[in-house]
């Protein structure tokens, strides 16, 4: 006889989660609503968010440079609300090039890019980012000259950073929505270059 | 506390793994532990939830997953705060006749709770540094929790930027109040923290708050 189905059992922090869970809402700490809705805010908040102010500010000279002064307000001009943070947004251009990380926890601008990926979270890039930039940069995949100068940008406080990638060529005359499909997350964190 | 995860400039932790844009978790659990660290009490004080994963041993930090570590923090935090006992957790029922709180709003979700929250920006004493001072990280081995990494103590920068008077993280993580302080952005030149085998043009510019500064 085949075994059928796609039963599986409960792994350990499945099971610890559902039993801690269950406890909270018990006692009346969360309830079940606001736990769904919070999972649900986080999965919506996409790096789309990131990729419309990179081409807003590409397409507007003056907003780019608003959102370079002061990237909080510059986002929320576009509607983004960053919430207790304050945003700095750090621009590559032909002789220099940016790259985000926290080597001490997550730190990561969520309001315009959402959740970050396992690997900024994860030892292999925290260890990395700051003694070995433009290995890191390697592997993603981009070769920087020696002569563009490597800025990291280690979040330690409650300041996050957004890096403003530079424009494709051959780009010129596209629309913002158009633009905005170019920008990738690994741009906007710069370990990949557009 | 100079523990792992203060992993600046480490080696040897293995290769980095990129993974397409779209992936927010890799199991169900684990925006449930994300979303009740967001929809508890215990999100009330960022540094002490941080402070909480330093704590894990070296040993397990390191072989833990992100959420894993955020699951330890969250148990953890939930019985320093008072709101779930040792037993409860353990038994996965509340005790009997213990209060039942009412939870807030489900309308209120991430950037709600963060609004309520606040900037971190607080009035302070005027600062000592300004843009273009040199200034040095000092040698400082707290062992409670702190946003001096270790890789800076000791090296030279120049301020690039102040941020007003923001919480610190030293004294807050441990219930000792906000005091905030004046922070700036500092560079470092990739040579001065990493010797003459890096790029001459090559920096690293991070967030530090006064005290963890003295003039150069």
């Amino acid at each position: 006889m085949k075994d059928q189905g796609t039963y599986q059992p409960y792994s350990y922090y499945q099971l610890m989660e559902t039993s801690l869970r269950e406890l909270l809402v018990e006692k009346g700490i969360v309830s079940d609503e606001a736990v769904n809705a919070e999972v649900t805010a986080m999965r919506e908040r996409q790096p789309e968010r990131g990729s419309k102010v990179v081409a807003h500010a590409w397409l507007d000279d003056a907003f780019r440079q608003r959102l370079l002064k002061n990237g909080t307000a510059a986002c929320e001009e576009l509607g983004l609300e960053i919430p207790a943070l304050k945003l700095v947004v750090v621009e590559n251009t032909p002789q220099v090039h940016n790259l985000v990380v926290c080597t001490l926890c997550s730190c990561y601008p969520w309001p315009v890019l959402g959740l970050p990926p396992v690997w900024y979270k994860s030892p292999p890039y925290r260890s990395r980012a700051v003694i070995d930039p433009r290995g890191v940069i390697a592997e993603f995949g981009t070769i920087l000259p020696d002569n563009v100068e490597v800025r990291v940008w280690d979040s330690t406080a409650e300041v996050r950073y957004l890096v403003l990638p530079e424009q494709p060529a051959d780009t010129d005359g596209l629309d913002e929505d158009a633009l905005a499909v170019l920008v990738t997350r690994d741009g906007m964190i710069g370990t990949a270059r557009l | 506390m100079n523990g792992v995860h203060d992993m600046g400039g480490m080696q040897g932790l293995g290769r980095i793994e990129p993974e397409p844009e779209g992936i927010v978790f890799h199991h169900v659990w684990e925006g449930r532990v994300h979303a009740m660290s967001l929809a508890s009490p215990t999100r009330s004080n960022i540094d002490a939830g941080r402070h909480q994963r330093e704590l894990i041993p070296g040993p397990e930090y390191l072989r833990m997953s992100y959420y894993e570590k955020w699951f330890r923090s969250l148990s953890e935090r939930l019985i320093q705060q008072g709101l779930v006992t040792t037993e409860e957790l353990a038994s996965g029922r509340p005790a009997a006749g213990s209060a039942k709180a009412t939870p807030r709003l489900a309308a209120e979700t991430v950037e709600g709770a963060l609004t309520r929250a606040g900037s971190y920006l607080r009035e302070a004493a005027a600062p000592l540094f300004s843009p273009g001072d040199s200034v040095r990280g000092r040698n400082l081995h707290p062992d409670g929790h702190t946003r001096l990494p270790r890789y800076v103590r000791g090296r030279s920068g120049v301020i690039v930027r102040a941020h007003g008077a923001h919480v610190l993280p030293d004294s807050n993580a441990h219930g000792k109040g906000e005091d905030p302080r004046p922070l700036y952005t500092v560079r470092f030149t990739a040579r001065e923290l990493w010797g003459k085998a890096a790029n001459p043009r090559d920096s690293v510019c991070l967030d530090l708050w006064e005290p963890y500064l003295e003039r150069a």
